[in-house]
């Protein structure tokens, strides 16, 4: 028995080099289990996506539940040194962790997620997800009767409040006196919360529910009461046959294997990438359960987004509290203002929380 | 005024009922594993494995039953392994609690993979004819699904056990003093594996609730932290059944009316809410101690200390 062990060792030990010396080595680092059926699953989806496409040209490893910060470094080097040439890190708090390995190791080339820190061997990418926010907002306000959307948010970081901005500005242009409730669930991940907070939303007399926040709860509890909801990270149509509106899919495969490739060509250089529904980074899912001027008007709103003719930050954006934000984009907001949002626009009701 | 609506103020009741059941349910399985002088900190893997189970169970069979028994052996086959360890081995309690949390988080997810943006019928709500349709009551009385119903008896059964019967003065004996009781012949170790069993099958039986009932998936870590809140719950209850169930409706009953209270636009910081169990746990842990030399500790005695029987 321990003979043939060592035999098949020793075949494999022959044959790996040989595999390896032709296929492109891609890592991934995950922050959450792959089963979460929203950010990290989407990320496994991508990689999936570009195995498929690529074949038998890369080889792929993936590790899940990597914790943000010491641990991380450990699990990207381990990826660095097991010979993979291409490493994605999948989660914003991956930043310091990659920028320290990818100095360490000049010759591979890393990829951060909704980073900003880069290196001549560090790309980063991420979506533009304000902008399915902002077609969102515009179907919200044409199936609320009551004028009342249920927003559940996650952590009041800039990316989140952005989402309700764009929402809020989508939706003012076919309701102007539209409202938005607003409940900070304080986690990503708690599907008991998130179904709460959308019962909470719902009885207080909203009737469109939007969610920031991971999990298929809020969709799930929504189909109960028969409220149109939207999914979020994935398409979640099975928690809601009857009532999903649409839902923002993250759509990371093409860039995954875009990258890929150059990588294999030689020609990968370290690029920022901020994808929206032009470069079908984001992607919406069919729009569901609306009649049909609603789903044209979505789709006439998502085609002038994806090519540039309508920006959800146009000029003038007004501030909550009446004043013009300073228009740094020429006739739009620039990225950094929209990547460093902490303010609500005119017409939220409501406090950012800790502000 | 919004708040006075009878409607509304019955939909906040339901919500609340719906988020402290679970709590209630691992917390007074807990209880009893207390009471009989184990520290079993695994509730959150013993409640995840109870969830991941349960929904393949159901999933599988397409029976909310089926899936409730899965979620309950689970939760039972996850406490043996912690009876094994501590009782039959005697090693640490605390450790082994926490490893059995990893492990069953661990765990979960990979049975739980293969059901990942599954769905299936949620438990049904019993409705009973007549009561259910009474004005405001009726929903909240009789319009709930089994599991509800069962962590009410549950609670009063443990009460009755603990307090009306000769097993369970036996069993707070063994919590409190360990080294007397097996003295007077009774039988430690095995009463003590009889309670940290029933923990478990409580434990499961809560994720059961989570992954049918309360949202009918499953995702990796879904259980978010209630197993704890679960912990602090026995404490906080002072091992009391009867303070148990107030503590639990107190605990769910702040979780939702932080979010209605956000929802109708009220300057509440969300991260306070979050923290407020473990506040109230806190708190009432100093008070006890305060109380201490008046009525004696509240914890059981041997609480989390080894029993190796001598010859």
């Amino acid at each position: 028995m321990r003979k043939l062990l060592f035999a098949a060792a020793a075949l494999l030990a022959l044959a790996a080099p040989a595999a390896a010396e032709d296929k492109l080595k891609v890592g991934f680092i995950y922050v959450g289990p792959i089963g979460d059926f929203g950010w990290s699953y989407q990320h496994e989806q991508g990689r999936l996506a570009m195995m498929k496409a690529l074949g038998d040209k890369v080889d792929s490893t993936y590790l899940e539940k990597v914790p943000e910060g010491p641990d991380a470094e450990r699990a990207i080097e381990q990826l660095a040194r097991s010979g993979h040439k291409l490493i994605f890190t999948t989660s914003f708090g991956f930043m310091d962790a990659t920028v320290k390995v990818a100095k360490k190791y000049p010759n591979l080339m890393f990829e951060h997620a909704t980073g900003y820190k880069r290196e001549k061997n560090l790309a980063t990418y991420s979506g533009r997800f304000y902008e399915g926010r902002y077609i969102q907002g515009v179907i919200a306000a044409k199936m609320s009767k009551s004028g009342v959307m249920g927003y559940i948010a996650s952590v009041p970081i800039p990316e989140v409040i952005s989402g309700i901005n764009a929402t809020m500005i989508g939706a003012q242009t076919v309701n102007p006196n539209i409202k938005v409730k607003i409940i900070w669930v304080g986690e990503w991940f708690n599907p008991g919360k998130e179904a709460d907070a959308a019962k909470a939303l719902i009885d207080q007399g909203a009737d469109v529910i939007m969610q920031h926040t991971d999990s298929a709860a809020a969709v799930e509890t929504a189909a109960k009461r028969g409220i149109p909801a939207f999914g979020q990270d994935s398409d979640m149509i099975k928690f809601g046959p009857k009532t999903q509106l649409t839902a923002i899919i993250d759509n990371w495969g093409p860039y995954y294997t875009e990258r890929a490739k150059l990588a294999l060509d030689g020609k990968w250089t370290s690029t920022d990438t901020w994808g929206g529904l032009g470069s079908k980074m984001v992607v919406m899912a069919p729009y569901t359960n609306m009649p049909d001027d609603v789903k044209n008007l979505a789709e006439d709103t998502e085609a002038q987004i994806a090519s540039g003719k309508l920006h959800p930050f146009k000029c003038p954006v007004v501030a909550q509290d009446g004043s013009t934000v300073e228009c740094k984009g020429g006739t739009h907001l620039d990225d950094g203002q929209i990547l460093g949002m902490n303010y609500y626009v005119k017409g939220v009701d409501d406090k950012v929380p800790g502000k | 005024m919004q708040w006075l609506d009878l409607t509304y103020l019955q939909a906040i009741i339901l919500s609340v009922i719906v988020a402290s059941t679970p709590l209630l349910l691992a917390a007074s399985g807990e209880l009893v594993v207390e009471r009989a002088g184990v520290l079993n900190l695994g509730v959150e893997g013993m409640m995840i494995m109870g969830a991941v189970c349960a929904f393949a169970g159901a999933e599988l069979t397409g029976s909310t039953l089926v899936g409730t028994a899965a979620g309950i052996l689970a939760g039972v086959a996850m406490a043996a392994i912690f009876a094994l360890l501590t009782l039959g081995l005697a090693v640490n309690q605390v450790a082994t609690g926490l490893a059995l949390t990893i492990f069953g988080l661990g765990l979960s997810g990979l049975i739980g993979a293969g059901f990942v943006g599954q769905r299936i019928t949620p438990a049904p709500q019993l409705d009973l004819p007549v009561l259910t349709d009474l004005p405001f009551i009726g929903k909240i009385l009789f319009g709930q699904d089994a599991f509800v119903y069962g962590s009410i008896v549950l609670v009063i059964g443990i009460w009755w056990f603990l307090y009306r019967t000769r097993p369970g003065l036996v069993l707070r004996a063994i919590g409190d003093n360990h080294g007397s009781a097996h003295a007077l012949g009774y039988p430690v170790l095995s009463l003590r594996t009889g309670a940290v069993l029933f923990g478990g099958a409580c434990a499961g039986l809560a994720g059961a609730y989570l992954s049918l009932a309360y949202t009918p998936f499953f995702i990796a870590g879904m259980t978010a932290g209630r197993g704890w809140i679960a912990l602090a719950l026995v404490v906080f209850a002072s091992w009391r059944p009867a303070r148990l169930v107030i503590g639990a409706y107190l605990f769910g009953g702040v979780t939702i009316l932080q979010l209605h209270a956000q929802g109708a636009g009220l300057d509440i910081p969300p991260q306070l809410m979050t923290a407020l169990p473990y506040l109230a746990t806190i708190v009432v842990l100093v008070a006890i101690s305060r109380t201490r030399g008046v009525a004696g500790s509240a914890a059981p005695a041997s609480l989390g200390l080894a029993f190796v029987p001598d010859r």
